[in-house]
């Protein structure tokens, strides 16, 4: 088993480990994720079908609406948000959801150095991401 | 953490007050990533985002939670438009369970001692900064009326980042609270004579999608109103995300940007922007008020309307101090006689017009033609007032 730790800078404070679920498509959480169920809806984006819930969401970068923020603290709110999340760049609407949601964010990570379902430890407080199996 | 926190701002992050201390690390965390050193206080907030159709439940039940939390605000803060005029809601067409909603914000809004003016131009309803004063504004034509017009000093805020600003106080120094990130990037020779408010916003309009983030200088328009001002920043802030801007003897005393690309805007230019912020010629709805009209332009719409008949369905969206004003003037009696409606606290971008049975609008505001067709899911015609209101007493 090889531990491999890619390290990045503290957005929003806090530690968690869990599968990831990567994108290599920016995200706008308005629109795109159910509060209620954690499911990703937008048609046609990479990630429909799936559930962001307790997965560590790796994403290059958010876009779109302001109400992405209010998003990301409804899921958190409802217990369904990521677990953590992994940023290439960390714009301001995904860094106020995830500081207020208190959802663990680190960002300045290349999003294509972590694989679908790899099992990662995010130590957002040392800003840093493990790799526990490849 | 890089900042450096007075003693005071350490406090506010330990603060026993779990809405204060979230408040604080937000702007903290904001600080860090744009690499602000220090927080500067700030003389006034203006919070986005209050529209029950805007934010939708997970916005509410944040401000609900934040209220419940013991938010409060520690400086003047004024609310953004709502989804509805308060008070003429069923008039409107907006259905009970969106207003029910929609009263769960304001009354967070009230706990938090959040201004409820709901509007867009809080500097003409009372919530007017002086030069280089530090504020935290979110509206984004309201961040670039206060920036350039008056002289303020505000970055483009969040709902959320400006709320915890008003909290706190205090907003991260970056970006345009630094003097040297308030110069010119783009010099923008006007050659055509604008005439009307609407010809300002076409300005706007074609320049916000070329500048994008960055700051023009405008030379060579000869004046301007306050009202023709307010349309060109809305259009720039909405088709790019144009924050600060200049003219030439006209908004302050900026020294022409020496290095700064030139770009020309010719008659051709206007004429065409006229044509790409139209979809349609018939429409079902013509609205003014996108920013919120100013008393000057009620008058003149009822000026215009005076014993007139309107075909179809019309609105002027206010702010309601404004419309208190017009009330008294005769402005609203006016236009409601001639089958009009003025609005308080709401406009046709936020309230949830496609719900309502409306596909098409007419406007003269460029910041209205460029959102309605993705928000309200409208089609758009886009022209001067006197022009729509000649077509819809016709």
């Amino acid at each position: 088993m090889s531990h491999t730790t890619h390290d990045g800078r503290t957005i929003a404070d806090g530690e968690a480990t869990g599968a990831v679920l990567r994108s290599t498509e920016p995200i706008s959480f308005y629109g795109a994720v159910d509060i209620e169920s954690g499911e990703f809806i937008e048609e046609g984006h990479q990630l429909e079908g799936e559930n962001v819930s307790d997965r560590v969401l790796v994403f290059p970068r958010g876009k779109g609406s302001t109400v992405g923020s209010y998003v990301l603290y409804g899921l958190a709110q409802r217990g369904n948000a990521p677990a953590a999340i992994v940023n290439a760049e960390t714009e301001t609407i995904v860094a106020t959801g995830a500081i207020l949601g208190e959802i663990p964010c680190v960002d300045g990570i290349d999003v294509t150095d972590l694989e679908d379902g790899d099992r990662v430890n995010v130590d957002a407080d040392e800003g840093t991401v493990t790799v526990l199996e490849d | 953490m890089a900042m450096h926190l007075t003693a005071d701002e350490e406090a506010l992050l330990d603060s026993d007050n779990p809405a204060v201390r979230k408040a604080m690390e937000l702007l903290v965390r904001l600080g860090d990533i744009y690499g602000a050193d220090e927080m500067v206080e700030i003389a006034s907030a203006q919070a986005s985002g209050i529209s029950y159709k805007s934010i939708g439940d997970p916005g509410m039940e944040f401000l609900e939670g934040f209220a419940e939390e013991g938010a409060e605000v520690r400086v003047q803060t004024f609310a953004n438009p709502a989804g509805m005029d308060i008070d003429r809601w069923e008039e409107m067409g907006v259905s009970p369970e969106f207003a029910k909603k929609q009263r769960r914000i304001l009354q967070a809004l009230r706990e938090m001692g959040v201004t409820l003016s709901f509007t867009c131009t809080p500097y003409l309803a009372g919530n007017l900064p002086r030069r280089n004063q530090h504020i935290a504004w979110a509206e984004s034509s309201a961040v670039s009326f206060a920036n350039s017009v008056i002289g303020a000093r505000t970055n483009r805020e969040g709902g959320p980042s400006a709320l915890a600003a008003a909290i706190t106080g205090r907003t991260p120094k970056y970006g345009l609270h630094l003097p040297e990130n308030r110069t010119a990037t783009h010099r923008i020779h006007v050659d055509p004579s604008l005439d009307t408010q609407a010809d300002f916003a076409a300005l706007g309009s074609w320049t916000g999608s070329i500048v994008e983030d960055e700051v023009p200088y405008f030379t060579g328009v000869e004046d301007a109103t306050t009202d023709d001002l307010k349309a060109l920043g809305a259009a720039m802030a909405a088709t790019g995300a144009v924050a600060l801007y200049f003219v030439e003897d006209i908004t302050t005393d900026e020294t022409p940007p020496i290095d700064a690309e030139t770009l020309a805007f010719e008659s051709g230019d206007l004429e065409s922007e006229y044509a790409d912020l139209t979809d349609t010629e018939d429409t079902d709805l013509v609205v003014f008020g996108c920013p919120h009209s100013s008393v000057e332009e009620i008058e003149r719409i009822a000026d215009r309307l005076e014993g007139e008949s309107i075909q179809g369905d019309m609105w002027v969206c206010t702010s309601r101090s404004n419309k208190t004003w017009s009330d008294r003037q005769g402005y609203t009696d006016t236009i409601e006689a001639a089958g009009g409606t003025v609005l308080s606290d709401t406009c046709n971008v936020v309230a949830p017009i496609e719900e309502m049975g409306y596909e098409s609008t007419a406007t003269d505001s460029a910041k209205a033609a460029t959102y309605l067709p993705g928000f309200g899911n409208q089609r758009v015609k886009f022209d001067d007032k006197l022009s729509l209101l000649e077509e819809v007493t016709e």
